[in-house]
C-alpha cells in the first residue's frame, strides 16, 4: 500500500482520475463513447484527438528539462511549421495531392529540427542559460512565421491536410495516434537503451558527468532537437485542425502549458530523473481539465483563473513542507496509539 | 547616474600602474556587462543620429523613449530584484493588465483615486505575496509558482471585465497628459514616478540591509541563511516588491493608455527579463545593477524606435529584437568570461 501511496504517479492519476470521476457525475455522457461507421466518438475521445499538440510538445519538454534545460521556443516553432507547410501546400498547383502535403509536412519538421538545433547550438556549445537562449527564438521566431506567411493568415482547402487533425485510422483519430507513436518511440529509445540515464545524469551534475565520459553536450544538443522537431509536428497538427497558419495565434502560451504537464507528472524542473508516462498524465490533466471548465459555462478567457488554483494545489501537495507537516501528524496519531514499541521502531529507522 | 558611479569607481586605483585598466576590469567584472550596454546605447544613438535621422541624440526624442516605456522601466525595476535573488517573476506583465482593469472599474464605479490606486498597487502586492510564499514555505521553483501568478493576473482581469473600460477620471488622465517642460526636456508625471522607482530601489539594494540580503541570497542562498541574514523575508520582499511595480505599471499604463484592457501585457513580461538581462543583471542571481535595468529599458525603447522609424513591419521588430538579445548575451558571456579568466 505505501508502495502505492509513494510511486511519483500515484499523485497525477489520483488527480486525473478525480476529474474525470467529477466530470462523469456531473454530465453523464461525458463517459460515454459512441461508435460511428466504425470510428470512436464522444467528450473522452475528443480530449485524447485535442490533446496531440499539446502532448507532442510536452514530450518534447520532458527530455529538454531532464537535462536541467527548458524550451521556451516551442509555440513559436509551431508557428513557423504550420506557416512553412501551408505556403508549400498554398503554393502548389494541386493543394490536394498526397505527394505534396507530404512534401510540405516533411520540410515543415526538418525546419523545426533545424531551428530546434539552433536553440541546442546556443545552449551546448556557446553556454547561454537555457531560459535565455530559447527566448531569442521565441520572440524571432513568430516574426519569422509572419514573413514566411506575408503577414497574413493563410489558408488552404486539402483533403489530406485536414486528415492530419481530423482524420481516423484503426477507429481512433490520426492526432492521438501521431501522439501515441510519439509516446512509444520516445520511450523506447529513452528507456530500452542507457539514453534516458545518460540524460538523467547530465540533468543532475553536468559536469560530473562529463567527467565520467558522458558526452554530455551531444545530449543536452540533442534534447532540444528532439524538442524543436516534435514541435514542430505538433504545428501541423495545429494549422490541420484551423485549416490554417495563424502566426500569432498558433501554440501561444502552449510553452507555458507544455511545463506545467510536465511538472504535474513529477518531473523535477531542476533536471534530473524524469517520467515520460507523469508527463502523457499531466498532458491528459491539462485536457480533461480545459473540457471540463468548457462545460462549466466559464468563458474561455477566464478559465486561467482555474489553472492557477490547480497549479497551487499540485505544488503544494508535493511540496515537502506539506509532507512533513503530514508525516510529523500521523507519526504523532500513530504513536499515541501504540505507543513505546513505534517509536522504538522510529528510533531504530 | 552611471556616470557617478563610474567615475568614483575610477579614481579609486590611485597608483599609476601600467595596467590601470587591467586592474579596473578585474575589480568590476561584474559592472562590465551593465557598460556593455551603455556603450551598445550609445551606439544605437550615433547609428540612428547618422543613418536615419539628424534629430536622434535630441533632448525630445530621450524624452519620448521615458515617456513611452514608463511602465516597461517600473516592470524592470521589480524584475531586478526578483532576478538578483536567482529567481523569476513570469507573472508581471498579467498582474499589470489585471491591475489596470481593477483600477479602471474601481473608478468607472465612482470610487475615489485615493481608492482606487492603493487597491491596484494592494492587488500587485498581494499576488507578489502569493508568489513568495509559495517560493519560500512550499519550495515551488520560481519559475512555476510565478506561472500560476501569471494564470491568477490573466484570469482575474478577465473576470473583472471581458472588454476594455474607459477611464474619464481627470487625475488619472493628468499622470500622462501634463507635459513638465524643462529647457528642451520634456517629462510627464509618469516618467518622473518610474524615474522616482528606479531611484528608491537602486538606493533599497545598495545602502540598505535589506538590499544586501537580496544580493547574498543570489551569490548562495546556504551561505546567506548560515551567515544569519533573513533570507526567507528578503525573498518575499522581492516578490511583493515585483508585484507591487507590476501594480504601479499597471496604473501607467492605464493612464498611457486612457483605459484598462484585460489583453494589455501578454508577453511584456519576456520584455521585461529581456530589459533586465540586457542591462547586466545576470539570471542566476547575484550580480547586476537597478539602474542596468534602466539602461536596458532604453536600448529595448530605442530599438523599437528606430524600427518604428524604419517602418519596418511588426514581423521585423520581433526578429531583430530577438536577434539583438542574442548579440547582447553573446557580448556579455564573453566580457564575463574574459574578466574572470584574468581574475
Amino acid at each position: 500500500m505505501t508502495a502505492i501511496y509513494r510511486h511519483r504517479l500515484f499523485w497525477p492519476i489520483v488527480a486525473l482520475v478525480t476529474l474525470i470521476v467529477i466530470n462523469a457525475v456531473a454530465r453523464p455522457q461525458f463517459i460515454k463513447i459512441r461508435v460511428q461507421d466504425g470510428e470512436l466518438y464522444g467528450p473522452l475521445i475528443s480530449i485524447l484527438r485535442d490533446s496531440a499538440p499539446l502532448m507532442l510538445v510536452a514530450l518534447g519538454m520532458t527530455i529538454v528539462i531532464a537535462t536541467r534545460g527548458i524550451d521556451l521556443s516551442v509555440g513559436a516553432i509551431m508557428a513557423v511549421s504550420g506557416a512553412v507547410a501551408l505556403t508549400i501546400i498554398d503554393g502548389a498547383e494541386d493543394p490536394g495531392n498526397v505527394g505534396t502535403v507530404l512534401i510540405a509536412c516533411i520540410v515543415a519538421v526538418l525546419v523545426s529540427l533545424v531551428l530546434g538545433a539552433w536553440n541546442g547550438f546556443l545552449v551546448s556549445v556557446v553556454g547561454i542559460q537555457p531560459i535565455i537562449a530559447t527566448l531569442v527564438l521565441m520572440l524571432a521566431g513568430r516574426g519569422v512565421a509572419l514573413l514566411i506567411t506575408g503577414g497574413f493568415i493563410t489558408t488552404v482547402n486539402s483533403e489530406p491536410y485536414s486528415f492530419i487533425a481530423s482524420g481516423y485510422l484503426f477507429a481512433l483519430p490520426f492526432a492521438f495516434l501521431i501522439g501515441v507513436v510519439a509516446i512509444v518511440i520516445l520511450s523506447l529509445v529513452e528507456r530500452r537503451t542507457a539514453l534516458g540515464v545518460l540524460t538523467e545524469a547530465v540533468g543532475i551534475n553536468p559536469e560530473a558527468s562529463r567527467l565520467a565520459g558522458v558526452r554530455s553536450r551531444s545530449i543536452i544538443w540533442g534534447a532540444y532537437i528532439v524538442s524543436g522537431t516534435l514541435a514542430g509536428v505538433a504545428g501541423l497538427i495545429y494549422a490541420s485542425n484551423i485549416k490554417a497558419a495563424d502566426a500569432n495565434a498558433a501554440g501561444v502560451f502552449i510553452e507555458l502549458y507544455a511545463i506545467l504537464a510536465v511538472v504535474l507528472g513529477g518531473t523535477s524542473l531542476n533536471g534530473g530523473k524524469f517520467s515520460i508516462a507523469g508527463t502523457v498524465v499531466g498532458v491528459l490533466i491539462i485536457q480533461t481539465l480545459d473540457s471540463t471548465i468548457l462545460f462549466l459555462g466559464v468563458s474561455s478567457a477566464q478559465s486561467p483563473v482555474f489553472f492557477a488554483i490547480v497549479v497551487v494545489i499540485v505544488v503544494i501537495v508535493q511540496s515537502a513542507r506539506l509532507r512533513d507537516g503530514l508525516a510529523a501528524l500521523t507519526a504523532r496519531v500513530r504513536s499515541r496509539g501504540a505507543g513505546v514499541q513505534d517509536s522504538d521502531k522510529v528510533e531504530v529507522a | 547616474m552611471a556616470a557617478m558611479t563610474m567615475t568614483r569607481a575610477e579614481s579609486r586605483p590611485s597608483d599609476d600602474g601600467p595596467s590601470r585598466v587591467q586592474t579596473f576590469l578585474s575589480r568590476h567584472g561584474g559592472m562590465m556587462p551593465s557598460f556593455a550596454a551603455v556603450f551598445i546605447l550609445v551606439l544605437l544613438f550615433i547609428g540612428g543620429e547618422i543613418f536615419l535621422r539628424g534629430d536622434f541624440i535630441r533632448p525630445l526624442t530621450i524624452s519620448n523613449l521615458l515617456i513611452d516605456n514608463a511602465y516597461l522601466l517600473v516592470l524592470a525595476v521589480g524584475m531586478t530584484f526578483v532576478i538578483l535573488t536567482g529567481g523569476i517573476d513570469l507573472s508581471v506583465g498579467s498582474v499589470m493588465a489585471f491591475t489596470g482593469m481593477l483600477g479602471a472599474k474601481l473608478l468607472a464605479e465612482g470610487l475615489p483615486v485615493g481608492v482606487a490606486v492603493p487597491a491596484m498597487l494592494l492587488g500587485g502586492a498581494a499576488i507578489g505575496l502569493f508568489i513568495g510564499v509559495l517560493v519560500q514555505y512550499f519550495g515551488v521553483q520560481p519559475f512555476i509558482a510565478s506561472l500560476a501568478g501569471l494564470f491568477l493576473g490573466r484570469g482575474l482581469a478577465f473576470i473583472v471585465s471581458l472588454s476594455s473600460i474607459k477611464v474619464e477620471n481627470d487625475a488619472v488622465l493628468w499622470l500622462q497628459s501634463t507635459r513638465i517642460k524643462i529647457g528642451d526636456w520634456v517629462i510627464t508625471p509618469t516618467g518622473i514616478i518610474a524615474l522616482v522607482t528606479v531611484a528608491i530601489a537602486a538606493f533599497v539594494l545598495h545602502l540598505t540591509r535589506f538590499g544586501r540580503t537580496i544580493y547574498a541570497i543570489g551569490g548562495s542562498e546556504q551561505s546567506a541563511r548560515l551567515m544569519g541574514l533573513k533570507v526567507g523575508r528578503a525573498k518575499i520582499g522581492a516578490y511583493v516588491i515585483s508585484g507591487t511595480c507590476a501594480g504601479l505599471a499597471g496604473l501607467l499604463l492605464t493612464a498611457y493608455s486612457n483605459a484598462g484592457y484585460p489583453r494589455n501585457g501578454i508577453g511584456t513580461e519576456l520584455d521585461a527579463i529581456a530589459a533586465v538581462v540586457i542591462g547586466g543583471t545576470l539570471l542566476t542571481g547575484g550580480r547586476g545593477f537597478v539602474l542596468g535595468s534602466m539602461i536596458g529599458v532604453l536600448v529595448y525603447g530605442t530599438i523599437k524606435t528606430i524600427i518604428n522609424f524604419m517602418g519596418a513591419e511588426q514581423a521585423w521588430m520581433q526578429i531583430i529584437v530577438g536577434a539583438l538579445l542574442l548579440l547582447f548575451i553573446v557580448v556579455q558571456r564573453a566580457i564575463v568570461a574574459r574578466s574572470e579568466g584574468r581574475r
